[in-house]
């Protein structure tokens, strides 16, 4: 279909906005001509400086629509204001690499895997919607950052959910979890990516503020990396894929950029709606217009829609563009030209092509039946050479005349206070180590059971088999393994190995150690696969910026996890802040979430992570690395006392060096039959999950050196790997280790019966560890399994009363009515130039709450 | 011998569909669901997916594509057709196989290695596969519950054109732990696990999916000498 859209013609009265005359819209020689006309920028979250800031910068005040777009683009969401002056160490600490052809400013990092092969990863946050709208938005979180991948010219083949939730038996996690996880499955399953790895994480401090982070890795020839400059004075600017809609109004400033308060389920309007299946078929056709060559520049709609794409590419390019907003295609012809800028609709992109190749674009996007329509061209910057301007109009009302750079560039930067937090050196002094332990072997016994039954360290299956793992046929490894492998090249067996990582706890100890534990993590887990780690993405979970403790723990993170990757050299090559993760006053734990890629030139070697099922003798197995007592932020701590304190474990890069590279060797030569890495609940967890993999039993013998049983089994020291050895090349491996550095410690043996056993201390039977481990998530969610399956499910969205569905046990159902009038109210919230909500609420409630399944007329339902 | 994979909007294991193909030694040659041409393929796969999202009904669109009026006509006419998941509902659609897919009886997508054993070995894509054989291959649905009404599948037992079980455990609720059916003629399959993605030891649980592929193979060689071979060896 690429047709053009009805046009908008007349005014009903869900056009009269506040500060426009009757007739039409907020020109800009009205604005010229009313110059004290007052304007909403505090409601939009502009400060009075910035809004000044802007009247200089256009000399005048700005549009209604021009005010909307500079209030989205200067929000913290998308211009980093209070991040930026932070993240610069990431440029300037990057460690010399010849991998990346893309890096931070782009839409995506690139990294060059061999002479021919690129892939491009990111990892992103959608806390925010997806508390307000479980489902949708943590499936628009995977739909968004599929889309920049995609705007890299590279083809997403896989995707991984690093997840952060309440308490696991507070009601509210009854809501958000399975509607987020439905959301992600939902999703990715019908755009056809495994979802190979991710994390699931519980703790009250993400209670009303839980994370949902989303990565996505695309693979492409190097020759096809796509840029999104908006070159080529006279190119035709293309709008491809979904029509737009008044989904996702102020979505970035709205809920990024702004703490949670008692009115966060009245913003509902905020939250995007997605389609998988246009997804794809813009996936397909994309990549049809890349191979053909037919594209100039590109780039995505995602946070702050068609504001954000239209100037970051002029921008990026010093060009000018002309834009003509009647051309959109709508699916609500009464919108008006700030809702169409400021539309968070999802599916769609922006394409820059040459007038010659117009058709044949039009032609593709015909094939695969996604929307294609000329908006405007680009044009010449100014004579003096400066960067052209963005002028766009509206039904032959000019409503935006600016300078692109202004939005997309030089938004405001802030140093903002920083001060340690009061309360953290009695924090760091109040250390786990001194806590009561368990004395004999019978209360280790019962330990290991409470802890591998625990929210944060159970069997996570009824969460992954709600993802497709297998599409695509290039799943080596996924979920509960180390790191996701995925096999790029058939012909090669080249591949790669992806695995994100982040600890709150140890963050909120020390957040410069807690960043940098978090990629000592995802480098190990991505290691002791075999694969060689060569880059990082992260993902930057914080509270308040404008709380100077929460400013200090973003800047010590980002100190951490540059050093460390300055040490590693891994460069960071792109990711995302995500501030205001705080309800009320309370923010919650730092959240640095750290993603590393690893290559393998050989995808055949890599190493699982479970005991191989015995075919002679048993395997031998190793302790790799050093056990200190390092109990304080542990799961341990957590989980048998409630308690939080002390410091985190150290953290030495230079071993975790030396680890990687003797499992690197190992696996070339064959000597490892499985490797799994030690972290979260230490030696006992990591034997727990490598004996239940594949139910094979293991004879441990913990070293007598003065070690207690206890602190091998649960602390959590860093550096730290098993790995099983088949008999024979025990003395091999045990040489290479020495070669390398690595203490190598043999602590047993895995046997044919179905235990583990812990000599002198105690035994399990598999059959009883695998019913504490696996029981615990269906206990807590299986009940709830209907509701997961019923948000956002097309026939269930249609019904009023389901609007209720998402909020599961937590909250009684509203009525219609009263869904109308949280709507009408949150469109204060939504709608950026609309400060009565009354009149443009009728269409936003059925925007949302009946989508398109219906096609009901605006105005509909909801006034009833 | 020559395997056609269809490619609906929103088919997503054709790639697969078209590999498993190669590796069981056939051509894959791409459909596409917009052209009633067959390319004179000897066989056809209905890939998994969301064709047409979904909308409406699971396969209820796909069912109109201009490919499948040809394959439908086919069909009948003996072509083998071997419709996985998305396929499968299509074909029921199709009014090819008896019977429909719903929502997963727990209203889960649900994505695990699942047991099955072969129940028919009569038909042109199980042939290879010996009576009660049981193997490994994953299942990925959320709409994979076949239901009937109780005399359409007691026929299908009777007629032993129940072609596949899910054992140790149900994944979605299916009518009689039913995992694949077959029509009368025994040249058009729906299974709901997805045999092209066990078909390499690197990336499946088995490869036990390959003997769907290499089955076909044997039909069709079988039927181009002239004889008809029952196969079960």
């Amino acid at each position: 279909m690429t047709t053009q859209p009805e046009k908008s013609t007349g005014f009903a009265a869900t056009d009269v906005l506040v500060n426009e005359f009757d007739g039409g819209p907020d020109t800009v020689q009205r604005a010229l001509s009313t110059a004290d006309e007052l304007q909403p920028h505090t409601e939009l979250g502009l400060k009075d400086d910035e809004y000044e800031r802007i009247r200089q910068i256009l000399g005048r005040r700005p549009t209604a629509s021009e005010l909307a777009m500079y209030s989205i683009m200067w929000s913290e969401h998308c211009s980093y204001k209070s991040s930026k002056v932070h993240l610069r160490q990431f440029g300037e600490k990057a460690p010399p690499n010849t991998r990346m052809l893309a890096g931070i400013g782009e839409n995506a990092g690139v990294v060059q895997i061999s002479d021919d092969l690129a892939v491009t990863f990111k990892v992103e946050s959608h806390n925010h919607p997806s508390f307000v709208e479980p489902y949708q938005g943590a499936a628009t979180g995977v739909g968004g950052i599929v889309r920049d991948i995609l705007a890299m010219g590279a083809r997403p083949i896989a995707v991984m959910d690093p997840l952060r939730f309440g308490a696991a038996d507070h009601p509210d996690t009854a809501r958000v979890l399975p509607g987020v996880v439905a959301g992600i499955g939902g999703y990715g399953n019908c755009l056809g990516l495994p979802n190979i790895g991710g994390e699931i994480v519980f703790d009250p401090t993400y209670q009303g503020n839980p994370l949902v982070n989303a990565l996505s890795i695309g693979v492409l020839p190097v020759a096809r990396l796509q840029h999104k400059e908006a070159a080529g004075v006279g190119n035709v600017v293309v709008l491809l894929g979904a029509r737009t809609g008044r989904d996702g109004i102020g979505g970035v400033s709205v809920l990024a950029s702004a703490t949670f308060d008692e009115e966060a389920e009245q913003r509902r309007p905020s939250v995007q709606v997605g389609d998988p299946f246009m997804e794809k078929l813009l996936i397909e056709s994309c990549l049809e217009l890349y191979d053909a060559g037919l594209v100039a520049g590109i780039q995505d709609l995602g946070g702050a829609g068609l504001t954000c794409a239209l100037t970051e590419t002029a921008a990026a390019a010093g060009t000018g563009m002309r834009v003509w907003l009647e051309r959109v295609p709508l699916r609500e012809a009464s919108m008006s030209p700030t809702e169409i800028l400021a539309s968070e609709s999802q599916e769609r992109m922006l394409l820059i092509v040459t007038p010659e190749n117009l058709p044949a674009v039009l032609a593709v996007a015909e094939k695969w039946g996604v929307w294609a329509t000329a908006i405007g061209e680009v044009t010449p910057a100014e004579a003096d050479g400066s960067p052209g301007r963005l002028v766009i109009s509206w039904n032959e009302h000019v409503v935006v005349d600016v300078p692109p750079g202004s939005l997309a560039d030089d938004g405001p930067v802030y140093a903002r206070p920083i001060r340690e937090p009061a309360d953290l050196i009695l924090l760091q002094a109040d250390k786990a180590e001194t806590l009561p332990r368990p004395v004999n072997g019978d209360e280790l016994r019962e330990t290991v059971l409470r802890m591998v039954g625990s929210p944060n360290l159970c069997d996570k299956t009824w969460v992954t088999e709600q993802y497709d793992r297998y599409v695509l046929g290039n799943t080596v490894l996924a979920q509960p393994e180390d790191s996701g492998v995925l096999r790029i090249d058939e012909r090669t067996g080249l591949g790669v190995a992806l695995s994100v990582d982040g600890n709150g706890r140890f963050a909120r100890l020390d957040p410069y150690e807690g960043a940098r534990l978090a990629l000592a993590e995802a480098f190990r887990n991505v290691a002791v696969t075999g694969a060689e780690p060569v880059a990082v993405t992260d993902c930057l979970n914080f509270g308040s910026p404008e709380d100077p403790a929460v400013m200090w723990q973003f800047a010590e993170a980002v100190r951490g996890l540059a050093d460390g990757c300055q040490q590693l050299g891994t460069p960071v090559t792109g990711g995302n802040v995500s501030f205001y993760n705080q309800t009320g006053a309370a923010a919650i734990h730092p959240t640095p979430v750290v993603g590393v890629l690893g290559v393998f030139d050989d995808v055949s070697r890599r190493i699982p992570m479970g005991f191989a099922k015995l075919t002679g003798d048993g395997d031998q197995i190793f302790l790799l690395g050093e056990t200190a007592c390092e109990l304080s932020g542990s799961e341990w701590a957590w989980v048998t006392h409630g308690h939080l304190g002390g410091r985190p474990p150290k953290v030495d890069l230079a071993r975790e060096q030396r680890l990687g590279a003797l499992m690197s060797r190992a696996s070339q030569v064959g000597h490892v039959s499985a490797a799994h890495d030690l972290s979260d609940g230490g030696l006992a967890q990591a034997l727990v999950e490598s004996c239940l993999r594949h139910d094979v039993g293991a004879r441990i013998a913990l070293p007598d050196d003065g070690t207690t049983s206890f602190v091998y089994l649960f602390s959590e020291s860093a550096g730290r790997a098993l790995v099983a050895v088949p008999r024979g090349r025990d003395k091999a491996f045990v040489a290479l280790a020495a070669e390398y550095g690595v203490p190598c410690t043999p602590i047993g043996m895995t046997t044919r019966d179905a235990v583990l056993e812990v000599r002198d201390e105690f035994s399990i039977p598999l059959p009883e560890l695998r019913e504490a481990w696996s029981s615990t998530l269906p206990r807590l969610f299986g009940g709830t399994a209907e509701i997961a399956g019923r948000i956002g499910d097309p026939e269930h969205v249609a019904d009023p009363s389901t609007a209720s569905g998402d909020r599961g046990v937590a909250a009684p159902a509203v009525s219609p009515a009263v869904s109308a009038t949280s709507a009408a109210s949150a469109v204060e919230a939504a709608a950026p130039v609309d400060a009565d909500g009354g009149s443009a609420a009728a269409p936003l409630s059925v925007e949302l709450e009946i989508s398109e399944q219906e096609g009901t007329p605006p105005g509909g339902s909801s006034e009833d | 011998m020559r395997i056609g994979v269809v490619t609906f909007p929103g088919s997503l294991d054709d790639g697969d569909a078209a590999r498993a193909a190669r590796i069981a030694g056939a051509e894959a040659v791409r459909l596409w669901h917009g052209e009633p041409d067959l390319h004179g393929v000897d066989a056809v796969v209905l890939p998994g997916g969301f064709s047409y999202g979904d909308y409406l009904r699971c396969g209820a669109i796909a069912r109109f594509a201009p490919a499948m009026e040809s394959i439908i006509d086919a069909a009948r006419g003996g072509l083998p057709v071997l419709g996985i998941c998305n396929g499968f509902q299509i074909l029921c659609e199709a009014h090819l196989l008896p019977g429909a897919l719903t929502r997963n009886q727990h209203l889960h997508f649900r994505n695990r290695d699942q047991h099955l054993r072969v129940e028919s070995t009569g038909t042109a894509w199980t042939n290879g596969f010996t009576p009660g054989q049981e193997l490994v291959i994953p299942v990925k649905n959320g709409e994979g519950c076949y239901v009937a009404d109780e005399r359409t599948l007691d026929a299908l037992e009777a007629e032993g054109r129940v072609v596949a079980r899910y054992i140790r455990g149900n994944p979605n609720g299916s009518q009689r732990d039913i995992a694949a059916i077959t029509n009368e003629a025994g040249n058009v399959v729906g299974i709901m696990p997805h045999p092209e993605h066990a078909v390499e030891e690197l990336t499946g649980p088995s490869l036990d999916g390959l003997g769907f592929f290499t089955s076909v193979l044997r039909a069709l060689a079988g039927a181009s000498a002239g004889g008809q071979d029952a196969g079960g060896q």
